[in-house]
């Protein structure tokens, strides 16, 4: 009987103990952040969108490399001699158009390792997360600055340049043939007064070749050089 | 009376009886479920630390309006196995039980839908009705959950009738009449005059009286709010366990008519309580009405009287709401038939020694 009048007092004391608690907590002041009006900040090294900053870009591909899941694709072309692309901002030069630089931020799994080998500190994360589509392709992110027609441009130039490239270096080859062929003869004829010096001579004629080759390259790269300075202060004078 | 103002401004009986009635649905009981689905998300949410309904106006309050029209536009679903004139049949059932028991209720003294002498125990007769209705629902809806949360509902309702009905028959037995508005007119004057004070007057009798009528009181608070299946007593609702017990298959208006039933009874029952403990109508400090001798104001203020202690029992439902857990069915039936049951017989005897005496 006790029992039964216990059950009732601890039945009347709980639920009027719950009641107080849930009646605190009505003047409580609410813990919701109302999300789109209000937003809370984010800690320092959040991860989220990953931003490419083009200007400082030098084409390197070290980040689609480090990327685990290959979200960045990047194609790049070889700048002409005589094109200056520009320096990044802590001053190294840049030497080829980047025709295609796509991060697929559907694939991305904002693990940051992108960010780190970049020598130009160029890719970085942002406190961005809201970038939502409809379609899918629309995450698909193109950093590349330049226009479509002015990559394919890039590509035939190059092109271009290497065939004529090509073109000397069989020249150079054509007329280095020509001249050793002439040594040969030479050779030919001394054969008979200095057998001693054989096994020498060919060797040193390979090394000779070999720099002649160098110098030409050499010269190409240096006379384009001359030819873009000029070019420049051109410019500066309009 | 109401009643006589709408007869000599139409001339037809009819049209005074219709308007009459109509008057409680329109002015009173869709309003509040207005405001009463409103303020159980508020006070549900900022009971948990949360802020509920924030973005249709001002803090939420135009939220259940959208609600109302997003679901006058949903798909009145009918499934092929479904019973279909018991499960069209069901959500109309259920609501015209609840709103019945509001032709009952004295709002003010000018306002009655039907001032008959057995007032309370047609209350507590019609409310019978609901339990056909959501029984209706849940067999016809041909859901094992429906039906299982309308075969709770069922038992639930009528073990609690019991405890409630032995209450009103101990208030019936102090005042001598079964009429909602002559119980309101005995507690006139100042709150002092209440039944959960003791009643009118100032003898040994009303001291007496009062433990008991606390006790009566707290057993017919708790037996209504288990009529009303409200958690704590929500078990033929469960969510956790039956979906959302027999309404799981209605969807729109139909849907809507369950919810709009639920929130009537809610204010009925906190109706039927302020009626026989906390004087009905009465103003617990006198009048405006008289002190400036304004005779129509008497009745308005009688309404506001009303529905703020209605309203009150409201929000206390609510409150218990969001603080107790649901109770599993052995412990909702020891509850009643253990606990509420006995002591209110006793209660009732010996309310009924004293008036002997």
């Amino acid at each position: 009987m006790s029992q039964y009048f216990k059950n009732i007092w601890s039945a009347i004391s709980t639920v009027s103990i719950g009641m107080k608690v849930t009646f605190k907590h009505l003047f409580v002041p609410a813990v919701t952040i109302q999300y789109p009006d209000v937003k809370l900040e984010l800690p320092e090294r959040e991860r989220n969108r990953l931003y490419m900053n083009m200007d400082d870009c030098i084409g390197c591909d070290q980040c689609a490399r480090a990327c685990p899941v290959n979200c960045i694709e990047i194609e790049t072309v070889k700048s002409l001699p005589d094109e200056d692309l520009g320096k990044t901002s802590n001053g190294k030069r840049k030497a080829l158009w980047v025709t295609k630089f796509n991060i697929d931020i559907a694939k991305c799994c904002y693990c940051q390792l992108c960010v780190f080998p970049c020598p130009t500190e160029c890719i970085y994360m942002t406190d961005v997360y809201e970038f939502s589509e409809f379609k899918r392709d629309n995450l698909i992110y193109d950093y590349a600055t330049l226009s479509p027609e002015e990559r394919v441009q890039k590509k035939v130039n190059y092109e271009k340049f290497e065939a004529e490239k090509a073109a000397q270096k069989a020249a150079a080859a054509a007329a280095a043939a020509a001249k050793k062929a002439e040594e040969d003869k030479a050779k030919a004829e001394n054969k008979e007064v200095k057998p001693e010096n054989k096994e020498i001579k060919p060797e040193t004629k390979a090394t000779d070749t070999e720099s002649k080759e160098t110098k030409t390259d050499d010269k190409t790269t240096s006379s384009g050089n001359n030819e873009t300075k000029p070019e420049n202060k051109e410019d500066k004078t309009e | 009376m109401i009643y006589d103002f709408f007869y000599n401004l139409t001339g037809s009986q009819i049209l005074a009886y219709v308007i009459g009635s109509l008057l409680p649905l329109f002015i009173f009981i869709l309003p509040f479920a207005l405001v009463a689905v409103l303020l159980e998300r508020k006070v549900s949410a900022h009971m948990q630390d949360r802020l509920g309904p924030m973005r249709v106006g001002f803090h939420g309050i135009l939220q259940t309006v959208a609600d109302i029209l997003k679901l006058i536009q949903k798909e009145d679903i009918v499934a092929s196995p479904n019973d279909k004139p018991l499960f069209n049949l069901a959500p109309v059932l259920v609501f015209a039980g609840s709103y019945t028991a509001f032709a009952a209720i004295p709002f003010t003294s000018a306002f009655i839908g039907s001032n008959i002498d057995l007032g309370i125990i047609f209350i507590i007769a019609i409310t019978g009705l609901v339990v056909a209705g959501i029984l209706m629902a849940g067999w016809a809806s041909n859901n094992k959950y429906t039906l299982l949360g309308a075969m709770r509902s069922a038992a639930q309702i009528i073990s609690y009738e019991i405890p409630t009905i032995l209450v009103v028959l101990t208030l019936i037995m102090i005042t001598g009449t079964a009429s909602l508005n002559k119980l309101s007119e005995m507690q006139s004057g100042h709150f002092w005059n209440w039944m959960i004070l003791g009643g009118p007057g100032l003898s040994l009798t009303k001291f007496l009286f009062i433990p008991f009528m606390i006790i009566g009181f707290v057993i017919i608070y708790i037996s209504t709010l288990a009529e009303v299946n409200r958690t704590p007593f929500d078990i033929p609702e469960a969510e956790s366990e039956l979906v959302s017990g027999y309404h799981t298959e209605y969807s729109g208006m139909k849907f809507a008519m369950f919810f709009l039933a639920e929130y009537a009874n809610m204010f009925a029952v906190s109706a039927i309580v302020v009626a026989l403990f906390f004087g009905g109508y009465q103003s617990p400090v006198g009048y405006l009405g008289n002190t400036f001798h304004l005779p129509w104001l008497i009745p308005i203020e009688q309404f506001f009287w009303f529905t703020f202690k209605g309203v009150f029992f409201v929000v206390v439902q609510m409150w218990l709401r969001w603080t107790l857990p649901r109770l599993r069915v052995d412990q909702l039936m020891a509850v009643c038939w253990k606990y509420l049951i006995p002591i209110a017989f006793v209660n009732l005897l010996i309310v009924g020694l004293i008036t002997v005496l």
